[in-house]
């Protein structure tokens, strides 16, 4: 039996496009990891409730670009209030009660998001609302039905419409965390909160900023996640897929974010088809993501991109 | 006034190492465990001791060895329902495969063991693992469990989704038949889960104050420093793991046996995972009895909570709100907990304790 290497590209490729979405969600979490060092578990539910909120104001008949702006609005209100009643009372306190209080959080936004909306399965077609036409011109349609053919081998449009928003999402983080006034002091909060007081960068507004924008990562993610799987609590375990690629590629680390999640994208599609195949078992692809971190992360604590942590006593 | 130590004084290093010190201490215990053991039982409804009781018992467990995982040697871990089921799969299966001569609880010990060196296994990368990236070695413990026992129906006896466990696995040599009780019956099991938890939890109390206890507490304090000062880092690692997963084990085991009585899969999902480590945090971490308030606060909350509802309005709302309220309130809790008190229960207690102790003159 020859190998059948359109397949495997057409995995790959698959894969690839999978890690793409992996990465939206990681991205948010690279974000506040960097900034305040909590590793912020809500970030699932930030994803259901900020796509919630989108998918309930358009169901109610506001227009697309309408609903947008005020689920970005709801969002940057919401990082505004964890900034204020969470963050501002918790800091100093060990990473671990940190952690915890995201959990809590998690629950928190979770009983919030379906008290205000519903708990029900919301479909979500973007096409019904975007005429985005830069893919395919003559179809004006780009979402999961369709399919490019390239060398045989078939692409979902909608992954290509996915990629190409991370990939914008990711260039003006960088011009922004490079280039910008801004940007510098939440580099400069990242690398050390007290040096940054001491030369008087307000950490509370940083903070609050972080998760602002945060809070609009995790609408962009939810919408193209919630494409994908709809609109319900999957979102929320969308995280729990995102954890291996974060820790691949270094909590600390927007590029190991996409790297990490190219890696698990790839890493997954191929684990399932060929060692399921050899162990004759499927559906290891439950754990398979948290294997291949491991191996990874065997050989680099930190992940591939993390900041090296020096110990000392 | 009654919770003093004025009057005792310890004469000699065997006295200072006593568990109670304050003799009221002990004597409040002791008066507990015998009401627990001797009235609990004849006094207590089948509801209190199905719904209530024996489930804190099994939580309880689980959250102790979580906590003995991640408050004593801190290591954090996310897997704990997954070695539940561990647990829980090997006891059923043990029972089912055995002699005669077997019974439930060393079966639970036995099947404890065995989870206890699976978490050795999924412990091993924590000697280059440290911090939040050891998360994901515990999660891939907790989805490979799942998966696991999905994939290999031999464990479940073939059955389709749960087993109904059997009456006759709780028989103990037909200890019963001669007393004449129903060794099935919830008293019985409340009474099993009830010794094997309260030797675990001594267990867990002595192991604590020994050297190993604190080998524990100074890898959790900074592994670094506790290997120059020539604590076996790796060794400690390990065994809290094989300690913890133990405990977790047996945790899950009760968890199915006296509690659920029917063993699934999906009794051990990740969420509740979550339910365990709020458990231990909402205690008090690196407490051995702040293990079981947080689990009688974690698990009464929502009970309470849609009782209230009930109460008070009558069932005005559809339980979908009331769930969703309860959810935004032990949100709201948890976060005000940590907050306030990041010792957990535990803390509070204590400082309750002392408030006590020089109570009326605090100064």
């Amino acid at each position: 039996m020859g190998f059948d290497w359109v397949f495997f590209t057409e995995l790959i490729v698959g894969g690839l496009m999978s890690g793409v979405m992996y990465s939206l969600v990681a991205i948010g979490f690279v974000l506040i990891y960097k900034s305040s060092g909590i590793f912020n578990f809500a970030q699932g539910t930030m994803l259901l409730f900020a796509a919630l909120t989108f998918v309930k104001l358009t169901e109610g008949g506001v227009n697309f670009w309408v609903a947008l702006p005020v689920s970005m609005g709801t969002m940057v209100v919401f990082g505004i209030l964890v900034e204020r009643f969470m963050m501002r009372p918790l800091a100093n306190q060990s990473l671990l009660s940190l952690f915890m209080a995201t959990v809590g959080l998690a629950i928190l936004i979770e009983g919030l998001a379906q008290y205000m909306w519903d708990s029900a399965i919301h479909g979500l077609q973007l096409a019904d609302f975007l005429d985005l036409a830069l893919l395919d011109p003559v179809n004006m349609t780009i979402f999961v039905v369709d399919y490019i053919e390239w060398l045989d081998i078939l692409i979902s449009k909608f992954d290509i419409f996915a990629t190409i928003v991370a990939g914008t999402m990711i260039l003006i983080l960088a011009v922004f965390f490079q280039k910008t006034r801004t940007g510098m002091s939440l580099r400069a909060v990242s690398d050390d909160h007290l040096a940054a007081m001491a030369v008087g960068i307000p950490l509370s507004r940083v903070w609050a900023l972080v998760w602002a924008v945060t809070g609009i990562i995790a609408l962009i993610a939810g919408l193209l996640w919630a494409e994908r799987v709809s609109v319900s609590f999957t979102l929320v375990e969308a995280v729990l897929k995102a954890l291996p690629v974060i820790l691949i590629g270094g909590l600390t680390s927007i590029p190991g974010a996409i790297v990490g999640g190219l890696i698990i994208g790839v890493g997954e599609k191929l684990g399932e088809i060929y060692l399921g195949d050899l162990i004759g078992v499927q559906g290891i692809e439950t754990w398979f993501s948290y294997f291949i971190a491991l191996v990874f992360l065997l050989f680099r604590p930190s992940g591939l991109f993390g900041l090296k942590t020096i110990e000392r006593v | 006034m009654i919770y003093r130590e004025t009057g005792t004084f310890i004469t000699s290093y065997l006295e200072d190492r006593k568990l109670f010190p304050i003799p009221f201490d002990k004597w409040a215990m002791a008066v507990f465990m015998l009401f627990m053991v001797f009235v609990v039982p004849f006094i207590a409804s089948d509801y209190w001791l199905a719904a209530h009781l024996i489930p804190i018992l099994a939580y309880g467990t689980a959250a102790l060895g979580l906590n003995l995982l991640t408050g004593m040697t801190g290591q954090l871990s996310l897997g704990t329902a997954g070695f539940m089921c561990f647990g829980a799969f090997f006891t059923f299966n043990i029972m089912l495969r055995s002699p005669e001569w077997m019974n439930l609880p060393l079966a639970m010990m036995l099947a404890g063991s065995v989870t206890g060196v699976i978490g050795i296994i999924f412990g091993l990368p924590s000697i280059r693992i440290k911090g939040f990236y050891l998360l994901v070695s515990t999660l891939a413990a907790q989805y490979f469990a799942l998966w696991f026992f999905r994939s290999y129906p031999y464990f479940l006896n073939y059955a389709t989704a749960t087993v109904t466990l059997p009456d006759h696995h709780f028989d103990f040599y037909g200890i019963g038949d001669v007393f004449g009780v129903d060794m099935a019956s919830f008293e019985a099991k409340y009474l099993m889960s009830l010794g094997v938890v309260s030797a675990l939890a001594l267990f867990a109390k002595n192991l604590m104050r020994s050297a190993t206890g604190r080998n524990f507490m100074a890898v959790r304090d900074m592994d670094i420093a506790a290997s120059v000062i020539g604590i076996p880092v790796i060794r400690t690692k390990m065994l809290a793991f094989f300690v913890s997963c133990f405990y977790c084990g047996v945790g899950g085991a009760l968890f199915c046996y006296a509690y659920l009585q029917v063993l699934g899969i999906r009794t051990f999902e990740m969420n509740r995972s979550f339910e365990i480590l709020f458990m231990a945090i909402i205690g008090g971490l690196g407490s051995i009895a702040g293990s079981f308030y947080g689990t009688v606060l974690v698990y009464e909350f929502p009970i309470l909570f849609s009782w209230a509802g009930d109460y008070l309005f009558g069932g005005a709302f559809d339980t979908a709100v009331v769930d969703n309220v309860a959810k935004i309130t032990y949100g709201i809790l948890i976060i005000a907990l940590l907050i306030r008190e990041p010792g957990g229960l535990a803390a509070l207690w204590a400082t309750a304790k002392q408030k006590l102790r020089t109570w009326p003159f605090p100064h």
